[in-house]
């Protein structure tokens, strides 16, 4: 065990774990953010992603002795039902969800392309977000709900 | 869940957390103060009385209108769609409308959720159960200002008097936090019951959110990490627990080396029951790596697994049933085929396919003496409930099993493994334990759609009518589902006695859309070969066996139609003088997608990326669904890219078109996953398909654009629509690829390597009749 100091949605918190424990687990089991959620473990789903300084990782495989001192963004940092965040704001306009399993992946890679590419074409869609899975279906959806968000950031 | 529901923080400050959950459930017994679950007219102590309109409404004091269901919403949306139809029979806003769902202990057993029947059946259920509700309220309305009811309107909420609008009262203010202690009538069971049919209901004309598309009211907590998924429920004092299965059928564990993860801080206990093993750890990753790393010698199997699917289809092929079932057949098949102008004659083969949940399984349970507590995202979770109450010997009203949404699951969670799993770990070590599958327990254990081969014959006559139709389906039943033992249970010794499925589904029914005087339709089911778990075990998956059947009868007419050179929506026409609901489906379908009428191949067939449309028609229960595939096929790779579909759907009166499009759209997505790229891998030495890598899905790079023509029939009752949409799909796809380089696919899935040799083996070239 030891005390890992975490920056998480700008809060700092400090657990105390095995420190070879993936980041998914310390996220979900000790800070109870759900955002985050387990679909593999093996770094084939993306609905473990979180944002460590500015880019996507996944969290089932990365561990927690490896993101000290990092910031780290989780679905929640970025919104909440009463103040949604405009990716999520747009997601919930174009009812871009079934079971919405794999949102989390979704929301959070777009949020990193779109920091990157505020302007995405549908194939730069496709291409960013084509390594996360989505089982029910609503691939189509989330590309129109990402179009609506990148529209509605624009200055 | 959604969070605004539970308020977990608050629940849990106190000691006794097991109990004070109980209250966050929020059924009316519990908003009351008086206990109506469980009540007993028949001695019947395990069923809420659906005769008792408090088992299905309660008004709340501040003005909230609670329905309680035994139906659960899967992440299709039906939560919001049953709050529509209670919306406008009640006359409240849609807001006020609270969902109670799957509680076994609060809700009336309605049957499992699947089978696309919330809507169809649990909603007419709904319906005359709150308006029966209304009735009762206008009732006592009536009975304060000594008028007649129809002298009374109600809107939002507020029932006043025609004409003396002074004279009115709010449906809180007459009952709001009372019980009605009002009986209705209620007869049959589940899906079929008949809940107080001599309510009229209102009338179609009258609907104002029915027809509307009403957000959903579980996204936004879900796009926001507010809402409780199954995976996201936590106790106080909750232990983790990881279960451990080789990837072969199970034998029994010779040795458990529990030294081997001794080192592991915070492992709680090895359990060990029959050939069960699970690890309880403080830490889920306590578990993970227990489970993992845990030595476990298990003997060799007492039965192997099949070599292959050619092994498993030669199977199918020669063991006798123990099962066949079909419609009545029609007039005389052996005299029309030999009275025929021309016959024709294949076999199509389907492999076994995945439901791949993206969370795995997962399930809490609290084994406390003779009573258990289960959250689960069970399909069913009265029959979790009942199957718990057997594998433990506890009565049934012992055992709560509560229902927290869990990913999409298509037919998976009929079968509810994580819970019994859950509930073994907690019963050994005496405190609750979530119990979460590990990705390559999910690929390998879940219960698999199963092989199906399908034989089809058709007589011909020499006007180019089909004038014979000899359908034979041959698979697996669902030995997972139907109230059997199952995984957990087994392992701890559970003999599987009860008689497999009387009437299971899905061989194939098909081809009766089409007005063929003579038809023979027949579902036969082989009993699986072995006793032993075995990680080929079956379930339903997402319209169970009808995709593959359809495959092979909208194939099969398609093979006709390029064989005598008439364009493929024609021909389907020419047949369908009988069906103007569906030739009309048909029609505006292929509209839509720009068909241009010609025989197929397409003429362009031979070149290096070859275009190619494919239609397909079919029928679930009273819902019609068309479909046109346009696909580009690799010539040189063999490659296929799906790029649009257009799908037509008619399923009646349409409750939320929102949500019905989106249902159409996932499950053409889904479909064209499962028809172009998904097989379960195995061998003799196990499962092979273990992960998303080794069993890939559909990604973005390939969905195809999908155009929808939705019909809407108001004046019909709806039908289902979770499970439809997919059904055309392998089906109109198949037929694309042929139109696209002339070569017949009767195998799936249509991957490279498989279109390549039926390419080879039609010469490359096109064959047209
Ligand atoms: S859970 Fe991390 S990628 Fe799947
Ligand atoms: S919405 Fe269910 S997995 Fe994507």
């Amino acid at each position: 065990m030891a005390r890992i100091s975490l920056k998480v949605n700008n809060k700092t918190q400090v657990v105390d774990v095995d420190p070879s424990t993936p980041l998914l687990y310390v996220l979900r089991d000790n800070l109870e953010l759900n955002g985050p959620r387990f679909g593999c473990g093996l770094a084939q789903c993306g609905a473990c992603t979180v944002i460590m300084d500015g880019n996507a990782i996944r969290s089932c495989v990365t561990p927690v002795s490896a993101v000290q001192n990092h910031n780290l963004t989780t679905l929640e940092g970025l919104g909440s039902v009463a103040k949604p965040h405009a990716l999520q704001a747009a997601f919930i306009e174009e009812q871009a969800a079934q079971c919405g399993f794999c949102m989390n992946g979704m929301i959070m890679n777009a949020k990193v392309l779109i920091d990157k590419n505020p302007s995405p074409t549908d194939d730069d869609i496709k291409r960013a977000l084509d390594p996360i899975l989505c089982r029910c279906g609503s691939h189509l959806r989330v590309i129109r709900a990402i179009q609506r968000a990148a529209k509605s950031m624009e200055v | 869940m959604r969070n605004k529901d539970i308020s977990r923080r608050d629940i849990f400050k106190g000691a006794g957390a097991l109990v004070v959950t109980f209250s966050l459930f929020g059924s009316v017994a519990d908003a009351l103060g008086q206990a109506t679950a469980h009540i007993d007219p028949y001695g019947n102590s395990d069923y809420l009385d659906p005769t008792s309109l408090d088992s299905w409404l309660a008004i709340m004091q501040d003005g909230t209108v609670k329905v309680f269901t035994g139906k659960v919403d899967l992440g299709t949306g039906v939560e919001t769609a049953l709050a529509q139809i209670v919306a406008d029979e009640l006359d409240v806003p849609f807001r006020r409308v609270q969902m109670v769902m799957g509680d076994t202990a609060k809700t009336v057993d309605q049957g499992r959720t699947a089978g696309s029947a919330t809507i169809e059946r649990a909603g007419p259920q709904v319906r005359q159960a709150v308006a029966a509700g209304r009735l009762e309220m206008l009732k006592m309305a009536a009975a304060r200002w000594q008028v007649p009811v129809d002298k009374l309107a109600v809107s939002d909420g507020v029932i006043s008097v025609i004409g003396d609008p002074a004279k009115k009262v709010s449906y809180a203010d007459l009952i709001g936090g009372q019980l009605f202690n009002v009986k209705i009538t209620a007869k049959g069971t589940q899906g079929a019951m008949q809940v107080a049919p001599e309510v009229k209901p209102k009338g179609y004309q009258d609907y104002k959110v029915v027809g509307t598309p009403v957000p959903r009211v579980d996204l936004p907590p879900k796009l926001t990490g507010e809402f409780t998924y199954t995976a996201d429920f936590r106790l106080p004092g909750m232990l983790h627990g990881r279960v451990v299965r080789p990837s072969t059928v199970i034998s029994k564990p010779t040795s458990v080396d529990e030294s081997s993860i001794a080192h592991i801080p915070g492992i709680v206990r090895v359990v060990q029951d029959g050939s069960f093993v699970g690890v309880v750890a403080q830490t889920e990753w306590a578990a993970v790596q227990g489970a993992a790393k845990l030595k476990v010698t298990w003997s060799t199997p007492a039965s192997k697994m099949p070599a292959n699917r050619e092994e498993v289809a030669k199977y199918i092929m020669n063991t006798k049933s123990f099962t066949d079932n079909g419609p009545a057949p029609k007039g005389d098949v052996d005299a029309a085929f030999s009275n025929a102008a021309r016959t024709f004659e294949a076999t199509y083969h389907w492999p076994f396919q995945n439901h791949g949940m993206m969370g795995p399984s997962c399930a809490v349970a609290d084994v406390r003496g003779d009573k258990v507590t289960i959250w689960t995202g069970a399909q069913g979770t009265f029959t979790t409930r009942d199957r718990v109450s057997d594998m433990l010997g506890v009565a049934k009203r012992n055992v709560d099993v509560i229902f927290v949404e869990s990913s999409g699951c298509y037919g998976r969670l009929t079968t509810d493994d994580a819970a019994e799993d859950a509930v073994l770990m907690s019963r050994a070590v005496g405190k609750p334990v979530r119990v979460q599958w590990m990705r390559a327990d999910e690929h390998v254990w879940e219960p698999k759609g199963p092989q199906q081969l399908m034989m089809v014959r058709a007589a011909i006559d020499d006007q180019g009518k089909i004038t014979a139709w000899d359908f034979k389906g041959r698979t697996f039943p669902w030995t997972e589902a139907q109230g059997t033992p199952q995984l957990g249970e087994r392992q701890i010794g559970q003999k599987n006695t009860a008689p497999y499925p009387g009437s299971p589904v899905g061989a194939g029914a098909v081809a009766q859309l089409y007005d063929i005087l003579n038809q023979k339709v027949m579902a036969s089911y082989v009993p699986w070969p072995q006793d032993d778990p075995t990680p080929l075990r079956t379930n339903p998956l997402r319209s169970p066996g009808e995709p593959a059947g359809w495959f092979a009868s909208e194939s099969f007419v398609d093979e006709i139609a390029a064989a005598l050179g008439v364009d493929a929506f024609q021909f389907r026409v020419r047949q369908l003088t009988g069906n103007q609901r569906a030739a009309e489906l048909l029609q505006s379908t292929v509209q839509q997608s720009g068909w241009k009428e010609r025989p197929s191949p397409a003429p362009a067939a031979g070149q290096a990326k070859a275009a190619g449309r494919g239609v397909a028609l079919i029928a679930r229960g009273n819902t019609l669904v068309a479909a046109v595939a346009e696909v580009e096929v690799d010539r040189s790779t063999g490659n296929v890219a799906v790029k649009r579909i257009t799908v037509g759907h008619d399923c009646g009166l349409i409750i939320n078109p929102d949500g019905l499009k989106f249902q159409i759209e996932a499950n053409a997505i889904q479909g064209v996953s499962r028809a172009v790229m998904e097989e379960v891998k195995f061998d003799e030495t196990g499962v092979k398909s273990v992960d998303w890598r080794s069993y890939p899905v559909i990604t973005f790079r390939n969905v195809p654009e999908v155009d929808i023509v939705l019909k809407n029939r108001p004046q019909n009752p709806s039908s289902g629509a979770g499970e439809p949409g997919i059904v055309p799909m392998f089906g109109a796809i198949g037929n694309a690829i042929f139109d696209a380089v002339g070569a017949r696919l009767r195998e799936g899935p249509f991957t490279p390597e498989r279109v390549l040799s039926a390419m080879k083996a039609s010469g490359g070239i096109s064959r047209r009749a």
